[in-house]
């Protein structure tokens, strides 16, 4: 499993902008960011080194921060190889709260983050021959 | 003159009226008495007995009713007759969510459309014309007390409730050859507008009056709906706890609202000290109902502000005027013509605890004429919210509880946690941008 930082952030000008800059001031490197946003609000979820004094910080500058742990699923980064790992996931009825994918420059490999309503979910994709990140997903 | 409706009692001699009065209050007190075991304490503990009144006069040593007695009473426990003589319920909110309600004889319905009667000949109608009533129909008084009135004139009643704009204004266009509009100021004010988005003037209509009450409003929203509407604007006064719209009315003069003496008898009375003002002063509004038979009450105090405006009426009527409410002494606010308690709201955000902090503001907008309100509060830090779905099924159920709580829609939003000023000593609960 791998550690997610999410941010609650209010729908108003200026709020991502003062959490990147909380981030950056406390020498807090992201390797993912995903923003989702509603109405009346947004949520952002980040993918970081050290998710621990990210949260403090951020806690400290009056953010509302939760911990989550995500799925990191290792796909390879060819046309496909997604669909391959939903079509798993699909047959399973495995439950996707939400997913989002980066690549990482560095091995070439994707990495594929989810969060499961099932518990099974990780037994299913190790199943399908999957690999799955432990908490250090950019640094293994 | 101005035609009245009932010009004997309308314009009674002050010594005829103010007998009366007396008479009524002498009638009222053993019957309170005997039937209310509320009123038996009240009356008990201040050692009145309800057979020693003499005068007028006496009335300022009398107790007062306030709302939380109505609340206390729920449903029926000051009511002064058997619930088998009841014909109609109404029922508004109070303070912490709590619903007062109230109780009808075939009589009080009576005396209650006579007295909107004589409002809706004051504003010029007469039996031909038609009454267009947008007023919510339902537990809210509004509705069917403006019904009635109007059938008891004899007018035709388009009894259209509020909503569905277009239609609203469809109706006004084709169905009212002459006769007036009855509903909230704000809801007139968005009728004019939204006509005019769909190229309806309604100034060119037949429309020669409208009625408007349940909501504080202005001498400048007078003019306003005056020219949008092509009308003439009066105010109608009521509350369901004392009867409904109707216990004061305005005339042609658009001087003060006149109240129907022959029913209620009307104190101003010092907000601090609570005696009697004097007259012209400005105070709350009290009322005691001498006619009322399912659930009469003994000085109610409103908590509206307002003044008796002293002298005649060139009108002719000689009923007591008050200048229209300027105020409340308590916190309520009225939103879309329904009765708001803060802390009716601030009850159902704690039951949401471990979700929500007790941190909130609820914020007063005009949308398009309407009055919208907005609660903003603050999410409880320990809140899981990675699952949207999760927060978003929460600010429904808060909306949802809220508008079951205080009978009117809010929009809910949910702020950062530490997002809302935190002020000493009072919060400050309240924005009112309207």
């Amino acid at each position: 499993m791998a550690q997610q930082l999410s941010v609650f952030l209010e729908n108003a000008p200026g709020r991502l902008n003062e959490m990147a800059r909380v981030l950056g001031e406390t020498q807090v490197n992201m390797h993912a960011l995903f923003v989702a946003d509603t109405n009346d609000f947004g949520v952002a979820r980040i993918i970081c080194d050290r998710t621990e004094d990210a949260a403090a910080a951020l806690r400290d500058a009056g953010f509302s921060v939760t911990t989550t742990d995500v799925v990191a699923v290792e796909i390879p980064d060819t046309p496909g190889a997604l669909g391959k790992l939903f079509e798993a996931i699909a047959a399973a009825e495995v439950d996707i709260s939400y997913c989002y994918c980066v690549v990482d420059p560095t091995t070439k490999k994707a990495v594929s983050f989810c969060r499961f309503k099932t518990p099974n979910a990780q037994a299913v994709i190790e199943e399908a021959g999957f690999r799955i990140f432990g908490d250090n997903v950019f640094h293994s | 003159m101005s035609t009245m409706f009932n010009p004997a009692v309308e314009a009674a001699s002050r010594d005829h009226i103010e007998s009366a009065q007396a008479e009524g209050l002498c009638r009222l007190l053993p019957r309170l008495y005997a039937a209310v075991p509320s009123y038996r304490e009240k009356l008990d503990g201040a050692g009145i007995n309800p057979g020693d009144l003499s005068s007028l006069d006496d009335l300022q040593h009398l107790p007062f009713t306030l709302k939380d007695d109505l609340r206390a009473a729920y449903p029926y426990k000051m009511f002064a007759v058997p619930t088998r003589d009841i014909v109609r319920i109404h029922a508004s909110s109070g303070t912490t969510g709590s619903i007062s309600v109230v109780g009808y004889t075939r009589k009080d319905i009576r005396d209650w459309s006579e007295c909107v009667a004589r409002s809706l000949v004051a504003a010029g109608a007469g039996p031909d014309d038609f009454l267009h009533i947008a007023y919510g129909y339902g537990l809210f008084t509004g509705g069917l007390g403006l019904h009635y009135g109007a059938e008891y004139l004899g007018a035709s009643v388009i009894p259209i409730s509020g909503g569905n704009t277009r239609r609203q204004v469809q109706f006004l266009r084709d169905l009212m050859p002459t006769g007036g509009l009855a509903c909230t100021p704000s809801y007139a004010a968005l009728l004019a507008e939204s006509a005019l988005l769909e190229g309806t003037d309604l100034t060119q209509l037949p429309l020669r009056f409208g009625i408007f009450g349940a909501e504080p409003w202005s001498e400048n929203m007078r003019k306003s709906l005056e020219a949008s509407l092509g009308i003439d604007a009066y105010d109608i006064y009521g509350l369901s706890e004392i009867m409904g719209p109707g216990v004061a009315f305005e005339c042609r003069e658009k001087a003060g609202l006149h109240v129907n003496e022959d029913q209620f008898i009307v104190e101003i009375v010092d907000k601090d000290t609570k005696l009697p003002v004097p007259e012209g002063a400005y105070g709350e509004l009290v009322f005691t109902t001498i006619a009322k038979e399912g659930i009469p009450l003994l000085r109610y105090n409103t908590h509206d502000i307002t003044r008796i405006i002293p002298g005649a009426c060139a009108c002719g009527r000689t009923h007591k005027r008050i200048e229209r409410i300027t105020g409340r002494s308590d916190d309520m606010i009225i939103v879309r013509g329904v009765n708001v308690y803060p802390s009716q709201i601030e009850q159902v955000l704690l039951s949401f605890e471990g979700k929500l902090a007790p941190h909130y503001q609820v914020v007063l907008t005009r949308e398009a004429a309407l009055d919208a309100m907005e609660v903003r509060v603050e999410l409880a830090p320990s809140f899981d919210f990675d699952e949207i779905r999760a927060l978003e099924q929460l600010t429904q159920q808060v909306r949802r509880a809220i508008a079951e709580a205080l009978m009117v829609r809010v929009k809910m939003t949910i702020v950062e946690p530490n997002s809302i000023a935190r002020s000493e000593g009072k919060a400050v609960r309240l924005i009112d941008n309207r």
